[in-house]
């Protein structure tokens, strides 16, 4: 027999993970999702403090629901939008007749995703800093910002491939926009959930956007109370969602 | 399963004889229509086949599950010995495809596009060299989705090459391109040929056929209806009389003359004057009674012949006549 020619999964895995960067960057329209609008919220309502509690500082309830809408623009919106569209333009069905292993497609696609995130959490860090002094609170836990950042990450992925693999690409950028806003408005991201009418403050505390909010506000030292029921929510629409992507997921 | 054995035992060993597929009984329903009807074909290795069928035929399903997309209803395939249905990853690496529809991100450029493939296989081709050849060096960097239906169509090509495979399968090469990329890519693939890569090929263009095939399968409704090479399909095809008279005929002439040479009917013949004899071969019979027909009008014959047997004629015989059932 032959050696078959395909390459080692992590070489080809690496060259498609470059591949769906330099893509994600060339696509106006997600950059504006993924950085230029989580920084325009950040900035704007960090001086016009309007609907933020100052605890003490209105950028320390700002900063960590920015940072959650950041993980839901790109592992969301901009995963699922951009998958969709790949299902739709055939890209996904030859991909998957090259040697490119699916699993080295799925592991390119996550990596994408955690760069953009390590880069918008840079981003807004510094901003926040530079022009509101921001530092973690007391009491803050690395090891919960960490597990936030992975499990909501996971949640809100598995929720964009969900979409993605399953409605048409039109569809998944009309559902993945109304999310965010949706996520935007009852997510605890710069609006308290606790300003909210109760029967929306209900809805919103098993949403995973509130549960991300709230993990970071407590690793960051924000808010001060146990981050195991968040954690546990965001762990709950992880496996869910990743579970139900994988069952329905058509690549074509 | 001893068509399994021979197939594997064939692609293992070092005779010239070894399939690079084999279909046997195929078959393939959506919802309950068959699409793919019981088909069955051999390509022998290094040999440029076509599948040759009008739209609808069930060429793409075909393909597709000889590609590893499709889970087949029933039937044995086998693709350089291997089973798609189950060795897909291996033959990922050894099996180079075109897709209808290309599959390329619309916002990559076709140089970035071919190093991104080339990574994904041991030996590649160089992808610069690749580029070179189908004639895409001068849109290297132009973004996919503003290229020509000629240029998506190529680079597809050059992706399908990028592996140096044993086995090419492409899905409508030619479509979309303009008659001087038809060209170029018929050149080129007759050339994969020549270098003793297998081909594969769908088609609905019988300029592809003739120009690229070493055999043909004419498929009609998920059947194969012919197999052969091009001029043993084409000798398969009754000879037909043409001729042009001195001035032109009207409709109740035409119907008269046809009276006159038996069951045929006369039609209209590219031009005005020239006319064709359907539905009776030619023969010494129908020229003299053409001749006496004409005679007893003071027509003159100013052109006969009867036409050599063409592929096309054959062509359209076998799908042509089905296709008015429908």
């Amino acid at each position: 027999m032959t050696e078959a020619n395909g390459a080692p999964i992590l070489q080809s895995a690496l060259a498609q993970l470059g591949m769906e960067l330099r893509l994600t960057a060339r696509r106006g329209e997600n950059l504006f999702v993924i950085v230029v609008l989580p920084l325009i919220l950040l900035i704007f309502f960090a001086f016009v403090p309007a609907l933020t509690p100052n605890t003490p500082k209105p950028i320390d309830f700002l900063l960590p629901g920015i940072l959650a809408l950041a993980v839901i623009s790109t592992s969301l919106v901009n995963l699922s939008i951009a998958t969709a569209f790949e299902r739709s333009y055939g890209v996904l069905k030859r991909l998957g007749g090259s040697p490119l292993p699916r699993a080295g497609l799925i592991a390119a696609k996550i990596g994408a995703v955690v760069v953009v995130e390590v880069i918008q959490v840079i981003l807004l860090v510094a901003v926040a800093v530079a022009l509101f002094g921001w530092a973690p609170g007391p009491g803050g836990s690395a090891l919960v910002v960490i597990l936030a950042f992975g499990l909501g990450t996971l949640a809100f992925a598995g929720l964009g491939l969900l979409m993605a693999g399953t409605l048409r690409a039109e569809g998944t950028l009309a559902a993945a926009n109304g999310l965010f806003l949706v996520f935007l408005l009852l997510g605890g991201v710069i609006l308290p959930i606790d300003h909210l009418p109760s029967f929306l403050a209900d809805l919103a505390r098993i949403l995973p956007a509130s549960a991300l909010s709230d993990a970071y506000r407590i690793g960051l030292g924000s808010a001060s109370s146990d981050a195991l029921p968040s954690l546990l929510v965001l762990l709950a629409w992880g496996a869910i969602a990743s579970l139900l992507a994988a069952r329905t997921f058509r690549w074509e | 399963m001893t068509v399994a054995k021979a197939a594997a035992s064939g692609a293992a060993g070092a005779s010239g004889t070894l399939d690079a597929i084999s279909v046997i009984d195929l078959r393939k329903s959506y919802g309950g229509r068959p699409v793919v009807d019981g088909l069955s074909f051999r390509v022998a290795a290094g040999d440029v086949f076509a599948i040759l069928g009008p739209n609808g035929a069930g060429k793409t399903t075909t393909v597709e599950i000889l590609e590893g997309y499709r889970r087949r209803d029933g039937g044995e395939v086998r693709i350089l010995g291997l089973d798609p249905a189950a060795s897909g990853a291996e033959l990922r690496g050894r099996v180079g495809l075109m897709l209808q529809g290309g599959g390329i991100y619309p916002q990559a450029r076709p140089r970035e596009i071919l190093h991104l493939f080339a990574r994904f296989y041991r030996q590649p081709r160089n992808p610069d060299e690749l580029l070179e050849q189908a004639g895409l060096a001068d849109v290297a960097t132009t973004r996919y989705k503003v290229l020509s239906g000629g240029q998506k169509q190529r680079l597809g090509l050059a992706l399908a090459l990028l592996g140096r495979p044993e086995l090419v399968i492409l899905d409508e090469p030619t479509a979309g391109m303009d008659p001087a990329a038809k060209a170029s890519t018929r050149q080129l693939i007759g050339d994969l040929g020549a270098d003793g890569t297998t081909v594969l090929l769908t088609t609905h263009e019988l300029a592809d056929v003739e120009r690229m095939a070493d055999r043909i399968a004419i498929v009609d409704h998920g059947r194969i209806v012919a197999a052969g090479t091009p001029s043993e399909l084409a000798a398969g095809a009754a000879p037909r009389l043409r001729f042009r008279l001195d001035r032109a005929l009207d409709a109740a002439d035409l119907t008269a003359l046809g009276a006159r040479l038996g069951s045929g009917t006369v039609q209209d013949d590219r031009g005005p004057g020239r006319y064709l004899v359907e539905g009776v071969a030619s023969s010494p019979t129908l020229v003299a009674a053409l001749a006496g027909w004409c005679a007893e009008r003071g027509l003159l014959i100013a052109e006969l012949h009867t036409t050599g047997a063409t592929l096309e004629e054959r062509y359209l015989a076998l799908t042509g006549e089905q296709a008015l059932n429908d």
